[in-house]
């Protein structure tokens, strides 16, 4: 069974964000998403500055047997990406909720509230839903 | 097994299958009016006798030229060993192979070609060959949008004097994805790229600068200071070159302070004979940190789970089959039948081995340039330092030259008026490796003779 962290939420397409008390955001993707993905050798993060609308592919995780897209849950500005991912991907297979992440988000106002995000219960119905 | 699939018998019984009489009935759907009986125009069928026959009295009405015609593809000398090396059962194959890691002999063949042309051109890292060099350049064109993060516009800069033929594939292939080319004129007096065309440019977002070296016109663009305008205007370097030039030149990796960022080019001088239509080849080589948008397959050099070196398909997760519409692109074959001559070729020569032919060819069109400008009504049209092709301005059109000059048994170069009309009458012609002085004084009398008949009429 996939780590579901309590004091996340989750989208369908399995990134995870996590509120900071600053406001900002921090956004991944989720243990079973590392899981289905295998070992990744190449992750691309958006560069900061970059405008995002939710939904909008917005970073690229790819492993040995798959490239996929990551979706922006909620809009927002990028304030950095995980540069550290560039030369050791492998840390989203090994701390997907940690030094993992992907991105830092400043949500545009309102976008957080209006973000469709699942609490853990809700997350773990769709892996369960998934066979995952 | 036999290659005949299926027998009348075998047709006869699955049209009984299917409840149908005759294959026609299958297409009977279309109506009459859409459907071609006959084609016009298109005789009998012969047989093989009959066909290699008529093919080879055709071939000898034709002769064989001496030819001074380059434009992109260029004869040299091609050592015997390159085709019957290159056509054993082995090798003897036009794409990557399916279960590509079966085959480990055609996956190193691969990575030692990747080897040579990342050498060549000064690049870490080269894919496994493209069709050919105006499709790389296209293919560069759109790779450079995909990597140059920090522009937006997909504005491409490319010198009148990068090949037109190019120019037009680049267009045809890239300009529905959004792509703008904006040409950047030539200077009149040496056919390099005017420096001064580049000031409207220098408050405007440009994705990428393309450089051919040398360019159509055989003239040796000042590259250094082309690649540092590019790079201080955050603008990627796409350096479109000769591979049998670059022994002699500079390569695109040592270009200005940074290097050039992509390398493209025709691979056909590498050992590859000349052929109207093709195939041909394209290379493609870039730096480390763009190779996730560098199209087209790469063979990596690993190590299996006995320790032991193997070669495999890497970084194929750019590709179409994992990543469908997202794909860099949707090339994922090789041109591998060329890239087996080609590393061949490459391997047999050597470094010094094709240092010779380019100095050489050099030597030869130079030769040629004297030979030809010391006739009356023939001058060089750009001054400064040629590789081995040359434009020569004529006292008249050219076109009824050329023609004179075939009745002579001679193919004089190409004729620049349909592509740079503002040149006059303008010749481009070639010498490689492959002309003697005998030759060479041939092409003179007969284009003095061709010119002094003219004159006459």
């Amino acid at each position: 069974m996939s780590s579901v962290p309590e004091d996340l939420k989750y989208t369908k397409s399995h990134e995870w964000v996590r509120a900071r008390p600053d406001g900002t955001v921090e956004i991944g993707i989720t243990d079973h998403a590392q899981h289905a993905l295998g070992d990744l050798v190449y992750v691309e993060v958006p560069d900061a500055g970059r405008v995002l609308v939710a939904g909008e592919a917005c970073a690229v995780v790819e492993s040995v047997k798959a490239a996929s897209d990551v979706y922006a849950p909620l809009a927002g500005q990028v304030i950095v990406g995980n540069s550290k991912l560039a030369a050791e991907p492998e840390t989203v297979n090994t701390d997907s909720y940690g030094e993992g992440w992907l991105m830092r988000l400043r949500p545009a106002p309102g976008a957080l509230e209006a973000a469709a995000l699942m609490s853990p219960a809700d997350y773990r119905k769709v892996l369960d839903a998934e066979g995952g | 097994m036999a290659f005949i699939p299926h027998t009348e018998a075998d047709v006869a019984a699955m049209l009984e299958a299917i409840g149908v009489k005759r294959i026609e009935d299958l297409f009977d759907e279309i109506p009459p009016q859409l459907r071609v009986r006959a084609l016009a125009g298109v005789p009998e069928e012969l047989n093989e006798m009959e066909i290699g026959r008529h093919m080879s009295e055709r071939a000898r009405a034709d002769g064989i030229a001496l030819s001074f015609l380059g434009a992109g593809a260029y004869e040299h000398h091609i050592p015997a060993a390159v085709w019957a090396i290159t056509t054993r059962g082995e090798f003897y194959s036009a794409y990557t192979p399916y279960q590509a890691e079966a085959s480990q002999g055609t996956l190193q063949l691969i990575y030692e070609f990747q080897t040579m042309i990342a050498r060549l051109t000064g690049m870490s890292i080269a894919n496994a060959s493209l069709y050919d060099g105006a499709s790389a350049m296209a293919e560069a064109a759109l790779m450079a949008v995909r990597a140059n993060r920090k522009s937006s516009s997909a504005r491409i800069l490319v010198p009148a004097a990068v090949h037109p033929h190019y120019r037009r594939v680049a267009l045809a292939a890239a300009s529905n994805q959004g792509l703008k080319f904006d040409e950047l004129p030539y200077r009149a007096q040496d056919g390099g790229v005017d420096f001064s065309a580049l000031a409207r440019y220098d408050a405007e977002d440009i994705t990428a600068l393309i450089i051919q070296q040398p360019n159509f016109f055989g003239r040796l663009e000042e590259v250094d200071a082309l690649t540092d305008w590019a790079h201080a205007h955050a603008a990627l370097v796409i350096a479109v070159v000769n591979p049998t030039s670059l022994a002699l030149l500079k390569p695109p990796g040592e270009w200005g302070a940074r290097g050039a960022d992509i390398a493209v080019g025709e691979g056909q001088p590498l050992g590859v004979p000349l052929s109207g239509g093709g195939p041909y080849l394209g290379f493609m080589s870039t730096r480390t940190e763009h190779v996730r948008q560098m199209p087209g397959r790469i063979v990596g050099r690993t190590l299996d789970t006995a320790g032991q070196q193997g070669f495999t398909l890497t970084l194929q997760a750019r590709e179409q089959h994992i990543r469908r519409a997202k794909a860099t692109s949707n090339i994922c074959t090789n041109q591998g039948l060329l890239v087996t001559a080609a590393t061949i070729y490459l391997s047999l020569m050597g470094p010094q081995g094709l240092e010779r032919t380019a100095a050489a060819a050099h030597a030869r069109c130079r030769e040629l340039v004297a030979a030809l400008t010391r006739l009356p009504g023939v001058r060089l049209a750009f001054a400064g330092p040629y590789f081995h092709e040359a434009v020569l301005q004529l006292d008249r059109a050219v076109a009824p030259v050329l023609k004179a000059l075939s009745a002579r048994g001679i193919t004089g170069g190409l004729d620049l008026t349909p592509y740079y009309p503002e040149l006059g009458h303008a010749l481009l012609v070639c010498a490689t490796e492959t002309k003697s002085s005998a030759d060479i004084d041939r092409y003179r009398s007969a284009l003095g003779e061709a010119l002094a008949g003219a004159r006459a009429a």
